[in-house]
Parts: C-alpha cells; structure tokens; sequence
C-alpha cells in the first residue's frame, strides 16, 4: 500500500517538488473518499481543505434562487478543487460534489498556508504551481460568460 | 482535399428537400436531392450556397457522408432570415443549391499521423464529414480523437451518433459543456479543457478545429501547449461569404478569401490575422 508520501508526490500538483518540501507539505495531507452525491464543500463554510483529485469526478455548483443549481465545471483525475482557502475570508464561494466515487487527498489549508508562511520558498513554489490553474480557470471563465455558442445578435 | 466545381457556380441548381430533422431546439438537418441523377461530390469541409426562393442565399458546410454525394446533408441554425427559411423547409420543398465550394480539411495529408477533431457548438456539423472520411479508412490514421464542446447537454448535436462513436474502441470521444443542470453527469467546463485530457502523440498529429473564431483561437493556444505544431492545426473559418467562387471579395480576410482559399486554412497561413480587430 502507498504511503501518503508517494500519493502526495505522485500527484501532478506537486510532482517533481524538491523532498524537503514534500516532507513539509505532507504533514497536511491525509487520504479522503467520497461517494457519489457527497459534498466536498458547501458555498459559505469555511474554507479549510485544498482538495488533490487522485481519482473521480467533481462538480461544482452554484445555487440560483428559484432555479435548479447550476453545474459550472466538473474536475476529474489530477485535478484540484477549492481555491477560496488561499485568501481571506476563506469561505467556500459555491458548492462542490461529488458524481462518482472520488479519491482524493485532503490538505489541511491552515496547515498549508502556516508552512507556506514560514518557509516562503516552499510558498513561491507552491504559488508558482497554483497560478498556471488559477488564469487556466480565469480564461475558461471569461470564455463562458462570452456564451460563445449562444444565438448571435 | 478539393473537387472541382460545377460548371456555372453562379447558377443555382434545382434541389428538392428529402427529410428534414431536428438537431436541437433552433438547429436543423435537411437531407437534399440534387436535381435530375447527378452525383455532387464534396470533400469533408466544403460547403454549398443555399438559396431559399424569395428569400435569400447563405453559405451551409456539408455535415453528411462525402461517400453518400447523391444526397447532400445540411445542418443549419436558423438565426437569421434566410437561415430560419431555409430551416422551416419541409419534404419536397424547392431550395437552389451552388457548389460545392471551397478547400476542406485536409484528410488526405493526415494519413499517418494522429487526428485531433476539436468541434465547438455548431462547429461539429462541418466536421463531421471528415471524421466519417477518417473512419471508413480508419487503419490509414493513428489514433483519432474528438473533443466537443457545447452550452449545455440540451444543446449537443448528432448526439446519438456521439453516443454511437463514443462506443467505438478505435476512437476517443469526449464532450463537454459550458453550463449543466445537476442531472448532467458528464464534464463541464470550456471546449478546450478537453485537450490536456485526450490520448495522441503531440509530435505526430494533426488538428482539426472548428467553432466560433474565440475558441477556435483558445483551442490553438491549448494545441501549441500540449505540443502540437502550428503548422499542423487547420481551422475552419467563417466569413460573410456572397459569390462563393472569390469574386466578391465579401469574405476577405487578409490577403485571403475565405470562400475559395478556405473555409479550412492552415493556421499557419492567418496566425497574424486571428488577433486583428479590423478583419
């Protein structure tokens, strides 16, 4: 059986990260599952979990009043779910379910960011990783909101 | 790949609408005749000038079987005047047809290598002929690959025949949608999205890209950083296209029309033209 070491290396967000760092961040993590239908998070608790996807599928939400929630993206295996934990309020900005059976491992973003904060190498690092998803999802965003497959005008 | 073009390409010709479908709630397929017994064949990409009597002519890509030239299939959005005409026409109603005209994807040149279909909404209907080209001499290709992006599941085109592909084991399938309901268990999330996900040899593949010019210029920036070669991405783009035979100049884009040189061109021959604001 892997050890939490190995999961935490082998997972894309943080392959390749120099071993001391990984000793570091590890101590955050921990193995979590959900079964399809169960909530990862819901909008307005708070944020405390960077969420590694190992394998499954999860779906992000966003309640509408009077209207079925809208599903806005879906993440899979590799993928990481829950930003709102990396700035302040920390609180979860829509909710995030899963669709299917979903490994993932779980870190502990107090833990994460309180690492981060005294070691700032280990915090550019893990800057420098987050970022490229951030303006990957800013930009799959702004493509969104131009419906581009909408009816022209 | 290009045919050559009928005789007068000015002329309508005659046609009589065999069937008419709907795709989805203003998206349309009309199944066409041509007149008398001729064949027209086309090459996947091409399109026809379609020209609703008293109302008006619009330029419509081929989505059928280009092994099936004796009945000529259209898939068409009814937004505009001559588009809901034209998609209001039932069984046996009269429509003139020009064409083919224009270069497709280049199917031919891609024998060998590995084959990226990335299709956004209605983008997947001009598509469509090249991947039934690709899979009637599947053995000729490597691994082919078809990403589809549309706004929501209710909006998915040719959607049992996604379903028919998608069990295909010689072809990988993946669809997306920008927005979903929680009964939508499938991904969400844009088009291009898809690329990082899909199984290919970025070193030895080619891509085919069609959908509204946005994503289409979202799709190469996700090709070049998955590795693919600029000079093997093709789009199809779109243009107010009137004469269909270069004489106009209505669909000119830059230095090319895109009814004659296009509507498929390299990306490498309009890269600097993409980000223009002016065109």
């Amino acid at each position: 059986m892997k050890g939490i070491e190995q999961i935490v290396q082998e997972h894309p967000f943080f392959q390749g990260l120099d071993e001391a760092f990984c000793d570091l961040v590890c101590t955050c993590a921990r193995n979590v599952r959900f079964d399809s239908g169960e909530y990862l998070f819901q909008e307005g608790g708070v944020a405390d979990t960077l969420y590694l996807i190992r394998h499954g599928h999860v779906a992000l939400e966003i309640a509408v009043p009077g209207r079925p929630a809208v599903r806005f993206q879906t993440l899979g295996d590799d993928e990481l779910v829950g930003i709102s934990w990396l700035v302040p309020p920390y609180r979860w900005a829509y909710d995030a379910r899963a669709i299917e059976l979903t490994r993932a491992i779980a870190m502990d973003a107090g833990c994460l960011r309180g690492k981060c904060e005294s070691d700032h190498d280990l915090g550019y690092e893990v800057i420098k990783r987050l970022m490229p998803i951030l303006i990957g999802r800013l930009q799959a965003t702004r493509m969104q909101i131009l419906d581009v497959y909408g009816a022209p005008e | 790949m290009r045919l050559s073009m009928p005789s007068d390409p000015m002329r309508p010709a005659p046609t009589r609408v065999l069937t008419r479908r709907r795709e989805v709630a203003d998206t349309w397929t009309l199944e066409l005749e041509p007149g008398g017994t001729a064949e027209r064949p086309f090459a996947p990409g091409q399109f026809n000038m379609l020209y609703v009597f008293g109302v008006g002519e619009i330029p419509i890509s081929l989505s059928g079987d280009p092994a099936s030239p004796h009945r000529q299939v259209h898939t068409v959005r009814a937004v505009g005047p001559v588009s809901r005409a034209l998609a209001a026409l039932g069984p046996d109603a009269a429509v003139g047809v020009r064409g083919p005209f224009g270069q497709g994807w280049p199917v031919e040149a891609a024998a060998g290598a590995d084959v990226v279909l990335i299709a956004g909404g209605l983008g997947l209907a001009p598509l469509r002929p090249a991947l039934y080209y690709i899979l009637s001499r599947r053995a000729r290709y490597g691994r082919v690959v078809l990403l589809y992006g549309a706004r929501s599941p209710g909006d998915i085109l040719f959607r049992r025949e996604l379903e028919r592909w998608r069990r295909r084991t010689d072809l990988e399938v993946r669809v997306t949608v920008d927005h979903a309901g929680s009964d939508w268990l499938g991904r969400v999330g844009v088009a291009t999205n898809l690329v990082p996900l899909a199984s290919f040899d970025p070193g030895d593949t080619v891509a085919f890209v069609c959908g509204p010019e946005v994503m289409m210029r979202f799709a190469v920036a996700a090709l070049r950083e998955a590795g693919v070669d600029t000079a093997a991405i093709y789009l199809s783009m779109e243009r107010n296209m009137k004469c269909a035979i270069g004489h106009c100049g209505h669909c000119q884009f830059g230095p090319t029309f895109v009814c004659k040189d296009g509507p498929v061109l390299s990306f490498e021959r309009i890269r600097g033209l993409l980000s223009r604001k002016e065109i």
